[in-house]
């Protein structure tokens, strides 16, 4: 039954120069890949530099890495970005939370979901961005931030999961009902534990709304964070500082999304077998 | 005389869509008794698997009544098994676990169950993929472990809608003889829905043939090998019976198949 047949016959000349050239393919690319990189940095170091562009506007990176220095060793960064994770990892985790309940809720009701569909379609296409001002007079600065965090994030968690459980294998529910299953029998063992693929999705998709929601709010109102650095930046014209921040946003949306990848291969893991 | 284990009895079902109203069932009247190996045979969208969901407690009919041992059927019993066209197992569990599902629906006791789903397991020659994903068992054991599942609230009727159509010719042929095998040692009163012919003659005692829609017994046909002697025998032989050609045949007319 195993596929998992060894080859005794020692591999052909052939074989082998084909897995030198795929060796070969693999690393022209990331080579590539670092090349660009290497290209773009070296570009835009020297553009400003000779004046090429205008480095008020642009700065530049070894500029970018010397802001970077000083705010670390001024404290600053820590605190700035500790807040901005506190603000993302609580909102990503309410939307997640209030979301799954309320897809929940409408799979275990039918008719409600129907009532209600229309209004999750237009809540979710509404531009959440637009109700920062009126979170930030209804909340305050605080609590603007993570409303709207937690609405940009909420409505295509509850669509993308309800999608998922509706789209489950009509077999399979039929079989559990055969078995003599009740409706929330037939959601905790079929329709949950089937869409744990469409669980990390939602995750995946979530990661950056939330990131956006947060520095969105932060722009708006806030007086700590990444995103009220970046403002602030701007503000007084220190485009070093934006883009430092801008940079580090970038290292923790990648932090994030690398977390959910490997909870993705921890659970595809087939059990029981090394 | 004794109550039959299974009877429809002037059974009509009619269901609305906005499209309209359809009589899928008309006047369906036939008894199944404790032990037999029913086949029903007809064309697509005849009702034939209607009548499984009928008996399992799925839907209701809509006149008339259908009884297990004399008792209307009024829910999803632990005393019905049945086994769909898909073997729907569940690929985020292991065999044993997929086998457990009824035990753990029906909320009894999960050591026994275990113990029990081994066993099962065991004698269908799935001992050494207790631990296994779905994924890893080819086709024809991936049947045997939905069988075994289906066995594991030891029901005493058992439904079987097309359970096989999904396999390949050779598995399939092989895996109705095993099944049947089973289902005759174990003694248990079953049901086949299939629109294979040959297969309904070579598993079942009796075959009825549904109409088209609305679905009606159109007739039905007792099956004996008296060329094997007493014994039935199993799937796999009998389609080499003497007897056989002659009941495809009847069964061939009966069914009225036009290819349009």
């Amino acid at each position: 039954m195993s596929s998992n047949v060894k080859a005794i016959v020692a591999p052909s000349a052939e074989y082998r120069a084909w897995l030198a050239a795929q060796r070969r393919n693999r690393l022209l690319i990331i080579a590539a890949q670092v090349g660009l990189i290497l290209a773009l940095l070296v570009a835009w170091e020297v553009a400003p530099r000779q004046h090429w562009v205008n480095p008020m506007l642009t700065s530049y990176p070894s500029a970018i890495w010397t802001a970077f220095l000083e705010m670390v060793s001024s404290g600053e960064l820590g605190n700035h970005v500790m807040v901005t994770l506190m603000e993302v990892v609580i909102s990503f985790a309410l939307a997640m939370l209030f979301g799954t309940a309320i897809a929940v809720v409408l799979w275990m009701s039918p008719g409600l979901e129907r009532v209600l569909d229309p209004f999750l379609v237009v809540a979710n296409a509404l531009p959440k961005i637009a109700l920062v001002p009126i979170f930030y007079i209804w909340l305050g600065a605080e609590g603007s931030i993570y409303a709207v965090a937690i609405a940009v994030a909420l409505f295509i968690t509850i669509l993308m999961l309800y999608t998922g459980f509706r789209q489950s294998d009509p077999n399979k529910i039929k079989l559990a009902r055969t078995l003599g299953a009740t409706r929330s029998q037939i959601l905790g063992k079929v329709i949950l534990p089937g869409n744990i693929h469409t669980f990390i999705a939602t995750l995946k998709a979530n990661a950056g709304l939330s990131l956006v929601g947060v520095i969105v709010g932060e722009f708006q109102a806030s007086k700590e964070g990444l995103g009220y650095l970046i403002v602030y930046g701007s503000q007084i014209f220190r485009m070093d500082m934006v883009m430092a921040s801008i940079v580090i946003l970038g290292f923790i949306s990648l932090a994030i999304y690398a977390l959910i990848q490997w909870t993705e291969t921890r659970i595809n893991k087939p059990s029981g077998r090394v | 005389m004794t109550v039959p284990k299974i009877e429809f009895r002037n059974v009509n079902l009619r269901y609305f869509t906005t499209k309209g109203e359809t009589l899928a069932l008309k006047d369906i009247n036939f008894k199944v008794e404790k032990g037999e190996f029913v086949s029903i045979v007809g064309q697509s969208g005849c009702g034939k698997s209607t009548l499984l969901s009928l008996l399992a407690g799925l839907i209701r009919p809509t006149d008339g009544e259908v009884l297990i041992d004399g008792v209307p059927v009024g829910g999803s019993s632990p005393q019905v098994g049945f086994m769909l066209q898909q073997d729907s197992l569940f690929e985020w569990r292991t065999i044993v676990e997929n086998t457990m599902l009824g035990p753990e629906i029906r909320r009894h006791n999960l050591h026994e169950a275990r113990l029990r789903a081994e066993g099962i397991l065991k004698r269908y020659g799935l001992g050494d993929f207790l631990e296994s994903k779905p994924s890893e068992l080819s086709g024809g054991m991936r049947q045997r472990a939905a069988l075994a599942r289906t066995m594991c609230l030891q029901p005493d009727i058992l439904l079987l809608d097309e359970p096989f159509s999904a396999l390949d010719f050779q598995t399939r042929l092989s895996i109705a003889d095993e099944i049947g095998d089973i289902i005759r040692k174990e003694n248990k009163t079953a049901i086949l829905v299939t629109h294979d012919i040959p297969e309904a003659i070579a598993m079942a005692d009796r075959v009825i043939v549904l109409s088209r829609r609305p679905g009606r017994v159109k007739s039905i046909h007792p099956i004996t090998f008296p060329s094997h002697g007493e014994e039935r025998p199993g799937s796999f032989a009998a389609r080499e019976a003497t007897e056989f050609p002659a009941y495809f045949n009847t069964v061939w007319e009966e069914l009225e198949v036009h290819v349009e």
